[in-house]
């Protein structure tokens, strides 16, 4: 065994020497992930508050004024200016000077006052979809809660048939008989940047233990050394542990750093062990290793690996990992493509060590899906990359 | 400068990304692939939202609060659970996003004209997705809220003809230039920006750097060809495959997902060249502090495409930046491109209501072309 572990050593060393004698490629392993992580936590941010709102009061009455306060002081909505008609509403939203448009007709005032339905227009920008769906959701809770307040202090005699005066008081008085108290676990305040920080660590280690190696390798056979490195006794299996290995150290060294920031940068709780952390994270690395070593097999130059690695392999794993996008939310045959994602698994470990606290005993399952998936995909790798070594 | 010797250049480097099929398909193949993933699985309208409830009522009053969150349309009942069942084991498991719990005396108090309270437990870790469901959620609770007012008022048979079992206001949402909320709609402007700084910064800086690991780039020094008629030989073919990408984009938007311009071609096709140069400028930037070409990927990752998906506007609302980010991208070319194509392909607007946005791009273009070539010259010929 220990005659194995030798030339294993060596060749470890080998590329310690390289990576370091490239003296920019360092910094680049490290700096790269704080940069993205940094970006990622300070931008992504989904939270949507203070959409610029266009007013159009074609009422003008005190009712129509405070639905209109209602919506400026809810502090989604910010006033961005007012127009008389909802003809003249296109140039704001065009421009983006408004993102949303509230349009009080006429008969708003009467209408409240009668006990007749009112009535209310919003009309969305929807070229930025997201944004548009929250604000459109916003502004539906706020009439939904003026609307029962209306119904409420309104006398009983206009909801109901003239002759039931006799209508119960009593609901009236105490402000709402149904009220729905949220309580929101693992993100009390719905941070939307504690949804998106752990996700970075998924996609570091992609950077990191996917396209660098597959990148490292192909530079051996761009240069040539790759037939040097064939013609001495070395065994297959201890080049690719060699040549992998130290990827698998910087990524694990990225993964303290990655969660150290976001502890103490971004306050994201790590509310499991990390040690669970660090173990689950091996077989995630058993995959996206053995991912690039099938990448480095298929292409001829550094070029074509980060293409290919980076753009065809990494950025279709992130969007079907529900990293950023939800999974639910996908049609069902796409669905069905995520179980073959190894990072959908390491998204729920990421996400449960974090927030939720989740030990082996909920993410066992993940565990051993990743675990299956690093290995067939490993051995793929290996058996294609000793064809092209003989 | 003479044409013909910038004309030979451009040869050659064509010559050179023709013998690199691999490169050149995934350049246009991954604009459509891309398309294709944000098409079928980006979705921000959520539905489906796995609700589990715990009914320590059964009360008649009970079970049309639970049948109102299912009835709804967005909730899908997973689970009913036994009183005092174990809520954290569904969460933890991702059974279910969100519990319902109604306390025992909810059909009592409401009967009573007393205040119910129901709780709703959420789970936050999918911080988006809870949000959206704590939207829904207050929206049929403000419902159920108002049909027990009206049945507390004992309504006799025969209501009237406008009281609809619905919320008192008439909400009539109206979403323009993209009605139904598509994301590929809001998508196709956006993966422009990003695809260009894809073949356009990273592709030429790989391409220079590659000059330089091999040594080429010495061979073309020594050559009778001056800086300005090398660097626009070397610009041009990335420039077509840029606007070949792009062109890809609309057309698989138009035939996979039905996007069309509303705009004018050559509106869109001006702000994408001003959009280009700059970033063609900057791909030689790149190029002139990267030694090798793993360096060159990592900065052209970090300082181009990283910034044109996150700090353009493209997925995260700029609004909703921190005051110091928000600072930082107004040094985004892409954020500028942003706002120009958004109104262009899909308001159909001109490039009138653009013109401070444009005026940002094309000063942009001009001072990092300035420099790289600067750069470029003085250190190198």
């Amino acid at each position: 065994m220990s005659l194995s572990l030798y030339p294993l050593w060596r060749v470890i060393v080998k590329e310690l020497f390289q990576l370091r004698h490239d003296r920019r490629m360092i910094p680049a392993l490290v700096a790269g992930p704080l940069i993205q992580l940094l970006a990622l936590g300070y931008a992504a941010n989904t939270d949507v508050n203070r959409i610029p709102t266009l007013l159009v009061d074609q009422d003008r009455t005190p009712a129509s004024r405070a639905l209109a306060d209602r919506f400026t002081g809810s502090g989604y909505f910010i006033l961005a200016g007012s127009v008389p008609t909802s003809g003249e509403v296109e140039p704001w939203l065009v421009d983006g000077r408004a993102q949303v448009a509230l349009v009080i007709p006429g008969r708003y005032g009467e209408d409240v006052a009668a006990g007749r339905a009112p009535k209310v227009q919003v009309l969305a920008d929807g070229t930025d979809a997201n944004s548009a769906v929250v604000g459109l959701g916003y502004a539906s809770r706020i009439l939904a809660q003026v609307g029962a307040e209306l119904a409420r202090r309104r006398p009983a005699a206009p909801l109901l048939s003239t002759s039931t005066q006799a209508a119960a008081p009593r609901a009236a008085t105490a402000g709402g008989a149904v009220e729905l108290v949220p309580r929101v676990w693992y993100n009390p305040d719905l941070k939307s940047r504690w949804f998106y920080v752990p996700a970075v660590l998924a996609m570091v280690l992609m950077l990191v233990t996917l396209i660098m190696p597959s990148m490292a390798v192909v530079r051996e056979k761009e240069l040539g050394t790759m037939e040097q490195i064939i013609v001495t006794p070395l065994a297959p299996w201890q080049l690719i542990v060699g040549k992998l290995l130290p990827f698998a150290v910087i990524g694990l060294i990225d993964l303290l750093l990655v969660t150290g920031v976001a502890r103490w940068v971004f306050g994201v709780p790590l509310r499991g062990s990390l040690a669970v952390l660090v173990l689950l994270t091996l077989p995630y690395l058993l995959s996206t290793l053995g991912l690039g070593l099938l990448v480095s097999a298929a292409v001829n130059t550094q070029q074509q690996a980060m293409m290919f690695s980076a753009f065809a392999v990494m950025v279709p794993m992130i969007y079907l990992s529900g990293l950023l996008f939800p999974i639910e939310n996908m049609p069902r045959a796409i669905q069905l493509t995520t179980y073959a994602v190894p990072v959908r698994y390491y998204a729920n470990v990421v996400r449960g060590v974090f927030l939720r606290g989740s030990g082996l005993a909920v993410l066992w399952p993940d565990a051993l899906a990743m675990l299956g998936i690093g290995a067939t995909l490993l051995s793929l790798a290996s058996l294609r990359f000793r064809k092209s070594l003989d | 400068m003479k044409l013909g010797k910038v004309r030979a250049v451009a040869v050659k480097e064509y010559r050179q990304a023709a013998r690199d099929p691999l490169t050149l398909a995934l350049l246009l193949g991954l604009p459509t692939m891309m398309l294709l993933l944000y098409g079928y699985a980006v979705n921000f309208d959520v539905r489906h939202i796995r609700l589990a409830v715990e009914d320590r009522d059964k009360s008649a009053a009970s079970r049309d609060l639970a049948s109102a969150f299912i009835n709804s349309g967005y909730f899908d009942l997973v689970a009913d659970l036994p009183a005092g069942g174990d809520l954290e084991r569904l969460t933890q498991r991702r059974r279910a996003a969100a519990i319902l719990v109604i306390p025992e005396s909810y059909g009592r108090d409401v009967a009573a004209g007393r205040k119910a309270r129901v709780q709703l437990v959420l789970d936050g870790a999918d911080a988006n997705t809870a949000t959206t469901i704590l939207g829904y959620a207050g929206a049929v609770a403000a419902e159920v809220d108002v049909e027990v007012e009206r049945a507390a008022r004992r309504r006799p048979a025969g209501a009237r003809a406008g009281d609809r079992a619905g919320l008192p206001i008439d909400y009539q949402p109206r979403v323009w230039y993209n009605p139904e909320l598509k994301s590929t709609q809001f998508l196709v402007p956006g993966l422009i920006g990003f695809i260009m700084m894809l073949t356009a910064v990273l592709s030429t800086a790989l391409s220079v750097v590659r000059e330089k690991e091999r040594g080429t780039m010495e061979q073309l020094r020594v050559s009778s060809l001056t800086p300005g008629e090398l660097l626009v030989g070397k610009i041009v073919p990335y420039l077509s495959i840029s606007l070949a990408a792009a062109a890809t984009i609309l057309l698989a938007a138009r035939l996979l997902f039905g996007v069309v311009v509303r705009g004018s071609y050559l509106d869109l096709l001006a702000a994408t060249l001003v959009y280009l140069i700059g970033a063609l400028g900057f791909g030689l930037l790149v190029s002139s502090v990267s030694g090798s070409q793993a360096m060159a990927f990592q900065v052209g990752v970090s300082t181009s495409m990283l910034p044109a998906i996150l700090l353009s506007g493209f997925i995260f609302p700029i609004r909703s930046m921190p005051a110091a980010v928000r600072v930082l991208t107004y040094a985004v070319p892409a954020r500028y491109f942003l706002v120009v194509e958004r109104g262009v392909i899909l308001k159909g607007a001109g490039l009138r209501p653009y013109l401070e946005d444009l005026t940002f791009l094309l000063v942009y273009a001009v001072v990092v072309m300035g420099l790289a070539l600067a750069r470029l010259t003085r250190k190198e010929v």
